[in-house]
């Protein structure tokens, strides 16, 4: 039942002649960061997303102004103004051929809130705060989770036992109800205290990936070899162990960035988290969520900023995924009839395929043992439980 | 085996212990619980923080405070044991406050959590098995979509535009053709995709459905159905017959007689008990309907127990499923019956669809009224709290669908000459549920203390409001008890899933 695969995914095997062995283009090997950067690269969706991540937050950013520079709009999210044409946007897209009022900003693009506040610079300033916490949270849970998973997994013994033990003791307690207590503690110190304190909760599944990974790693042949070699810990550790354990890293801190903006815009929602008069999105959301009926464009604004940002970065977390699992190779499903007639290595198989066996809709094959999904969800089943959605 | 469920036990206790002192130490430090008196202006204010004080032991120290508190927590276990988890600020026993809460928050979750697990479960595997296709892509941006979709957000939408949109719509409950066109074409093309086939095939489900889903919308809209829905005597038994043949097809195959005859026996005594039970349905309560689900389980199993001939189990699982079906048909007639009457109820005013709390104040009514109303508002909390477990089931589902198609084993079912049906619902849906059970039993532990935001959103007092009310506060006791509550849960939901997955698939040894 060998029905070829396309031929460009199969790894190189011999050469195809013999002879003197010049290696071609195709033949030298390539580095493994290559390899992951092409398979990224390839990945259409994650490749757009990291973009448009990259644009919207940019956007933000130099709209409102960081690190005290002063951004390029008028109004800062703060100064109250005069409440013109009951507060709404402004902002027209449509031109003036198609019978819209032109592509203009024009003085209040997303409108004003109930007291007379920029809406525009609101979003923009949510934006910033919502997203440069989600990534200091991404950092430092990632960098707490490595280092204890490592730890306790290079270790075992004793260190292993007590290590996870506390692990166990902060997974018990959900994200979202340590979240919420954390943030009612320092929510009010400002959006980067209360997004270094949640990294400290946020860690647990990140060091049990780590330690799973480590574990395996450390019976490895150039473990033994650098430990022959006297290497000390450290040095096998980080240089050695960590590196092959970085896919499962960078993958997972992703998908708990992703996670991370819903912790935080559910915990400002609730009032939890970053509070007035600094803003976030989820705390605009909160605020406006009773003028739906009135001013529908307060809840819109924010609201499809945050789902577009997760989506976003779900997005890339999927790309990164395909491309650090050497498992998974995109298959490209032919239609058998599409095949070259010498392509097929087994004769006359296709006749004895029973209906419907293998040939699903639309008469794709499915090729059975190759798996272009195997383990895809497996690190999703590792972190969603700490993800706290807190539903 | 027994030593390690014991050693497990007890390393949960102790983590439990530890993590309920992290826990208390952190809301201390979060909140003084008398930061509202501080402010206060009234001339007795400090005899009323000398009172709270007292109230809630806070001249001793934290560790002081904890301790007594896990003694007071711990008497809970042992029967009869005085049950001391504290007082609110107010001076309230936290134990009674934690009982309504449990009590409601499960009736929350319970429907959201069987709905999601079902659904998830179907729609990962119909994606897997058209993998790749027009369908699983669109399963599989839906779920993504859902996946990054906060819970308030979708709370909001479907508050507004649900409920608002579907009580103003059934002030005149017509279908706009634009409407029919649109959900009859999209039907269509649904249908299509997910049975597939030839081309022929796909287009006469296409044709067919889109028919049959214009036809009958545009029935519902000339006779004014969503004022006054019935199936009545001839869509009951027909839609009877309908949910037994369907299982047959799924499960054994048009070919397989015993399958046949043990749903049409299940079939034909479900429609005779549906004229005979008319007259009596009224007077049902909770409990008679339980039983009559289960009589109507039992009357399949029998079915299938005398009728199954070389393939007992598979009967009895389809006389099982064809009764649980056929029962459901009879009760939502009945509820369907009375919706004319809590729709025009003085206390609805023909606004069904509710955004606050879990009943309607002062309701006079029967059963059927209370479950009507009970229905209308746990409705949007419910499909806000199912399509987002709904996400993360599709995908694990769909994966796990696929990584157990690629195994040797399936190769061996279908090289052997097996049915693809066969192969599909007897050697890859079972194994595929391995990895899902764990999944599901973890996200259940969680999902009891996970409703914190929709329980907001939707004014339901359960335990997500007793600990946000509790910790805005800085209520210590409330707090601790909604933790236990929800760390047990997750402990011991996540024990059983280990037990579980060990007991399902004997290459995992729990040790």
């Amino acid at each position: 039942m060998t029905i070829p695969i396309d031929p460009a995914s199969e790894p190189a095997g011999t050469p195809a002649a013999p002879g003197p062995t010049v290696l071609t283009k195709d033949e030298k090997g390539i580095s493994q960061g290559r390899l992951i950067l092409k398979r990224f690269l390839a990945h259409r969706p994650a490749l757009v997303s990291i973009v448009l991540f990259l644009l919207i937050v940019g956007f933000a950013a130099t709209a409102t102004g960081i690190f005290g520079l002063p951004g390029w709009w008028k109004w800062s999210y703060e100064t109250l103004l005069p409440i013109q044409n009951n507060g709404a946007p402004t902002l027209s897209l449509v031109p003036e051929f198609l019978g819209g009022a032109g592509i203009s900003l024009g003085d209040h693009p997303f409108g004003q809130n109930s007291v007379g506040k920029d809406y525009f610079a609101m979003v923009m300033r949510g934006i910033v705060n919502s997203s440069y916490i989600m990534i200091i949270i991404g950092v430092i849970a990632a960098l707490v989770g490595v280092v204890i998973g490592a730890i306790a997994g290079y270790y075992r013994g004793w260190v292993d036992a007590t290590l996870m033990r506390i692990t166990d003791i902060v997974i018990v307690i959900p994200v979202i109800v340590i979240g919420a207590v954390v943030g009612t503690a320092v929510g009010g110190l400002g959006p980067a205290t209360l997004a270094v304190f949640l990294g400290f909760v946020a860690w647990t599944g990140i060091a049990r990936l780590v330690r799973a990974e480590f574990l395996s790693l450390r019976e490895r042949e150039f473990v033994e070899a650098a430990r022959v070699a006297g290497a000390s810990d450290l040095r096998i550790i980080f240089k050695h162990i960590l590196p092959n354990a970085m896919g499962v890293v960078i993958v997972a801190t992703t998908l708990l960035i992703a996670a991370a903006i819903i912790l935080e815009t559910s915990l400002s929602f609730l009032g939890f988290g970053v509070k007035l008069p600094e803003v976030s999105l989820g705390n605009l959301i909160s605020q406006n969520e009773s003028a739906f009926q009135t001013r529908p464009w307060l809840f819109w604004w924010p609201a499809v900023f945050i789902v577009a940002l997760s989506l976003l970065v779900n997005f890339v977390g999927d790309g990164l995924r395909d491309a650090f699992d050497p498992r998974q190779k995109r298959v490209v499903f032919r239609k058998v009839k599409d095949l070259p007639e010498d392509a097929l290595v087994v004769s006359g198989t296709t006749a004895d395929v029973p209906e419907g066996a293998l040939v699903t809709a639309g008469g794709a094959t499915t090729v059975a043992g190759v798996s272009s999904e195997q383990g895809e969800d497996v690190l999703d089943e590792e972190i969603s439980p700490d993800t706290g959605r807190g539903a | 085996m027994f030593s390690y469920v014991l050693r497990r036990i007890g390393v949960s206790i102790l983590i439990l212990i530890a993590a309920s002192f992290l826990m208390y130490v952190l809301v201390a430090w979060a909140k003084d619980p008398l930061d509202d008196l501080y402010a206060n202006n009234s001339p007795n204010r400090d005899a009323l923080i000398a009172q709270r004080i007292q109230w809630l032991h806070l001249d001793q120290n934290v560790v002081v405070r904890w301790f007594n508190w896990l003694l007071g927590a711990a008497r809970c276990v042992i029967p009869f044991g005085g049950c001391d988890l504290g007082v609110t600020i107010q001076n309230q026993p936290v134990d009674v406050l934690l009982g309504r809460a449990v009590g409601s928050t499960l009736q929350l979750v319970t429907a959201a959590t069987v709905l999601a697990i079902v659904l998830g479960i179907t729609i990962g595997i119909v994606s897997a098995l058209r993998q790749y296709s027009a369908v699983d892509y669109t399963f599989t941006f839906g779920s993504f979509f859902l996946y990054s979709l906060p819970s308030f957000l979708m709370g909001v939408l479907l508050k507004v535009f649900v409920a608002l949109g579907f009580n103003d719509w059934l002030r005149d409950p017509v279908f706009s053709w634009a409407t029919i066109i649109v959900v009859s074409v999209v039907a269509g093309l649904f249908w299509q995709a997910i049975i597939g086939g030839n081309r022929l095939r796909r287009l006469v489900v296409f044709a067919a459905s889109l028919l049959v889903t214009g036809l009958i919308m545009f029935g519902m809209s000339v006779t004014g159905w969503f004022l006054n829905p019935s199936l009545g005597p001839v869509l009951s038994p027909l839609l009877i017959a309908a949910f037994a043949a369907g299982m047959v097809i799924l499960i054994a195959g048009p070919r397989a007689r015993f399958a046949w005859r043990t749903a049409g026996a299940t079939a034909i005594v479900l429609i005779v008990a549906y004229f005979v039970l008319q007259p009596f349905l009224p007077l049902f309560n909770g409990l008679g309907i339980f039983l009559l689900f289960v009589a109507a389980i039992g009357v399949g199993v029998g079915a299938g127990w005398l009728l199954g001939e070389h393939d007992k189990g598979q009967a009895m699982r389809i006389g099982a499923l064809a009764g649980l079906l056929g029962m459901g048909v009879i009760i939502l007639d009945q509820f369907m019956q009375n919706w004319n009457a809590y729709l025009t109820n003085p206390r609805v005013r023909g606004r069904p669809i509710a955004t606050v709390g879990s009943q309607t104040p002062n309701l006079q009514g029967d059963f059927w009224i209370q479950g009507i109303d009970t229905f209308t508002h746990l409705l949007l909390p419910t499909i806000s709290l199912m399509l987002i477990s709904f996400a993360a089931y599709t995908r694990y589902a769909r994966g796990g669908m696929l990584e157990t198609l690629n195994q040797d084993y399936i190769r061996t079912a279908r090289a052997k000459g097996l049915p693809e049906r066969t192969v599909v619902v007897r050697h890859a849906f079972r194994n595929s549920l391995i990895p899902i059970t764990t999944i599901v039993a973890a996200d259940v532990g969680a999902l009891i203390g996970g409703a914190i935001i929709t329980e907001r959103i939707f004014a339901f007092s359960g335990m997500g409001a007793l600990f946000s009310k509790g910790l805005s506060t800085g209520d210590p006791n409330p707090v601790m008890a909604y933790f236990v509550v929800v760390a047990i849960f997750a402990i011991t939901f996540n024990f059983l899933a280990d037990l579980a997955y060990s007991a399902l698939d004997p290459r995992v040894r729990a040790k």
